[in-house]
């Protein structure tokens, strides 16, 4: 019989401790120069150094040190004023050398810590999660297994490696055990990588794509009796790509390990690869045999001590977190709460704030994004903000509907061209012939002929019963194409077959 | 002094992955221990006013700027592999049935 996760929280106390590796967005490697563009052809991005050849030399990447010491700042960790690079040893090809370069015993930031907020029944509530340490290592190559069953490495006959990803720069954020969070411990670790991801955006050192793996989470979850002191054994679940994913896989894992207590087995210290499939997880490698990583200090490279006053430097540049920048967007643009959560979920918070800095109104600019704009992204399935609209686009068409130059409806056609690529919104307006007909004498000969068309609607009007009127309006809105605006059309033919117009 | 185990000897090598024989352990276990006892005397001269070191010249801060500079050619970067297929370095299974 399995268990339900109020039987889970109501013995047990979830531990948790996150990990996260973020792929920083450096133009080129953390110890060579080759670039680090995502979807090359194999093999087409490495070199001398990343392919591990004999004698090769690393050189520490400086920006990928800036962006390292801009993520501890951010994360109210101390800078180390020095650090060094460790080789951490282990045979298996995604790395040629044989080892990864990381850091080991002497980060660049420890101590660190971020609040994260959710939104529970009794209220929004805050936890604080601490930051142990952040370090700076290099991503590994990828492979493809080949043979055996549909790609996994077990059973697979051989393997094809690309390093075009070996040797980007790649940060490792870890926390300290998180205890205390209770029931709420599934959506504290989806709501602290989201913190994260958000801050890391707003430093613009990463592209934080989970689905492209520049930010990937490793969730380790154990379980001990309420009250207990000792912590119970974890297990490290990998593979969780999306913010939802690490909600399930914390959730999914407790409920997982309370089912082996409570019949009295132990909990195994493994690796688990999340199935997103069905939400549970599947034992990876064991870790009964402790890695032994045999770590020691990089020879081929010098320790890195940051100046003082750089650090400061940099401080002083951090941009506004992002939580209180939200916080007073939606204070001065009067959103209600779900409607800022539905801008935060569609990544329209940019791009609403610049198309209401070139002058829109905030509640027009988040309509056309979150709306005409938002449908055809999700028709295209991708980003709003890949689409070649751009908030100059939006603000100049909220700019002509306010002056009356388009309906809403025209607006439509004007933004589907944009983003069809026909150019600029005045462009699209030309090239489509798109214009308000305000010539109210062409507009009259068009009710004229509706009415004649329509007689025994336009009497109903006559006699009062104004709802008829729609049927006689969309005949006009047809006829003139949808280039007629509808309230002015309305007024015409009401104040024409004898009724109030307002 | 080092004290260095047979056992320590035979994880050492499977670790580094090198298939060893009983005979070669017993030998290694004995000239291995000799190496370390003779380094170790290095940690005799090393008093408290000595920074432990792991780089030989005293300079930090060794960095380059993030310029992206050309690559190999895929062919110049597989022209040293044993095999290769699709662009790609072909290496033996990694983990076999069991693992």
């Amino acid at each position: 019989m399995s268990l339900t996760y109020d039987d889970v929280i109501a013995k047990y106390e979830p531990v948790l401790g996150l990990e996260v590796h973020v792929e920083l967005n450096t133009a080129s490697k953390m110890f060579c120069a080759c670039s680090t563009i995502f979807g090359g052809e194999p093999n087409t991005q490495t070199c001398p150094v990343c392919l591990g050849m004999p004698g090769a030399l690393p050189v520490v990447n400086e920006k990928a040190i800036e962006s390292s010491i801009l993520i501890g700042l951010a994360l109210n960790c101390s800078i180390t004023p020095f650090s060094r690079f460790s080789r951490k040893n282990y045979f298996y090809p995604d790395m040629p050398k044989n080892f990864q370069i990381s850091q080991y015993d002497e980060p660049i930031c420890v101590n660190g810590y971020l609040d994260v907020e959710i939104d529970t029944d009794e209220g929004v509530k805050k936890f604080r999660v601490e930051i142990e340490r952040v370090h700076m290592e290099e991503d590994t190559g990828k492979s493809l297994h080949v043979g055996g069953a549909t790609g996994r490495i077990h059973g697979a006959d051989y393997s094809l490696l690309d390093y075009n990803r070996a040797g980007i720069p790649l940060v490792e954020i870890v926390t300290k055990i998180v205890p205390g969070t209770g029931r709420y411990a599934p959506e504290v670790a989806k709501a602290y990588v989201a913190a994260l991801r958000d801050i890391l955006q707003s430093l613009g050192v990463s592209d934080v794509r989970m689905e492209q793996g520049s930010l990937r989470c490793d969730a380790n979850v154990s379980l001990r009796l309420i009250g207990a002191e000792k912590l119970g054994t974890r297990s490290e679940t990998k593979n969780v790509n999306s913010l939802r994913s690490i909600e399930r896989a914390v959730r999914g894992e407790m409920i997982r390990h309370a089912e082996l207590l409570n019949k009295g087995e132990r909990v195994v210290q493994e690796t688990r690869h999340f199935q997103e499939d069905t939400g549970l997880t599947r034992s990876g490698r064991s870790k009964e045999q402790a890695e032994d990583y045999r770590y020691f200090p990089e020879p081929d490279l010098v320790p890195v001590a940051p100046d003082a006053a750089w650090i400061e430097k940099l401080r002083a540049s951090l941009p506004e977190h992002p939580s209180i920048r939200r916080k007073r967007l939606q204070d001065a643009w009067g959103v209600p709460d779900k409607e800022m959560a539905a801008m935060l979920n569609a990544d329209a918070l940019d791009l609403v704030e610049a198309t209401v800095n070139l002058g829109a109104d905030p509640t027009r600019a988040r309509g056309w994004w979150l709306g005409e704009i938002s449908r055809i992204a999700n028709e295209k399935f991708c980003a709003i903000s890949e689409l070649s609209i751009t908030p100059t686009d939006v603000a100049q068409i909220v700019a002509l509907v306010a002056e009356g130059e388009l309906t809403d409806k025209l607006a439509r056609q004007v933004v589907e061209g944009v983003i069809a690529g026909e150019g600029s919104p005045q462009k699209v307006i030309d090239a489509r012939g798109l214009k308000v007909v305000s010539d109210e004498s062409a507009l009259m000969a068009a009710i004229e002929r509706a009415i004649a068309e329509q007689p025994e609607t336009a009497e109903k009007i006559r006699n009062g019963h104004i709802p008829a009127a729609g049927a006689l309006i969309g005949a006009v809105m047809k006829e003139t194409k949808g280039q007629a605006d509808a309230a002015r059309v309305r007024e015409l033919l009401l104040g024409h077959l004898g009724q109030p117009t307002s | 002094m080092s004290t260095l185990s047979r056992s320590d000897v035979a994880n050492l090598a499977r670790l580094a992955r090198i298939d060893m024989t009983d005979e070669e352990l017993d030998h290694l276990a004995t000239e291995m221990d000799v190496i370390l006892t003779a380094v170790a005397r290095v940690q005799e001269v090393a008093t408290a006013d000595i920074k432990p070191t792991s780089h030989p010249i005293p300079i930090n801060n060794v960095t380059r700027p993030d310029v992206v500079r050309p690559s190999l050619s895929p062919d110049e970067a597989l022209s040293g592999a044993p095999a290769q297929e699709e662009g790609r370095f072909r290496v033996p299974q990694i983990l076999g049935e069991e693992a």
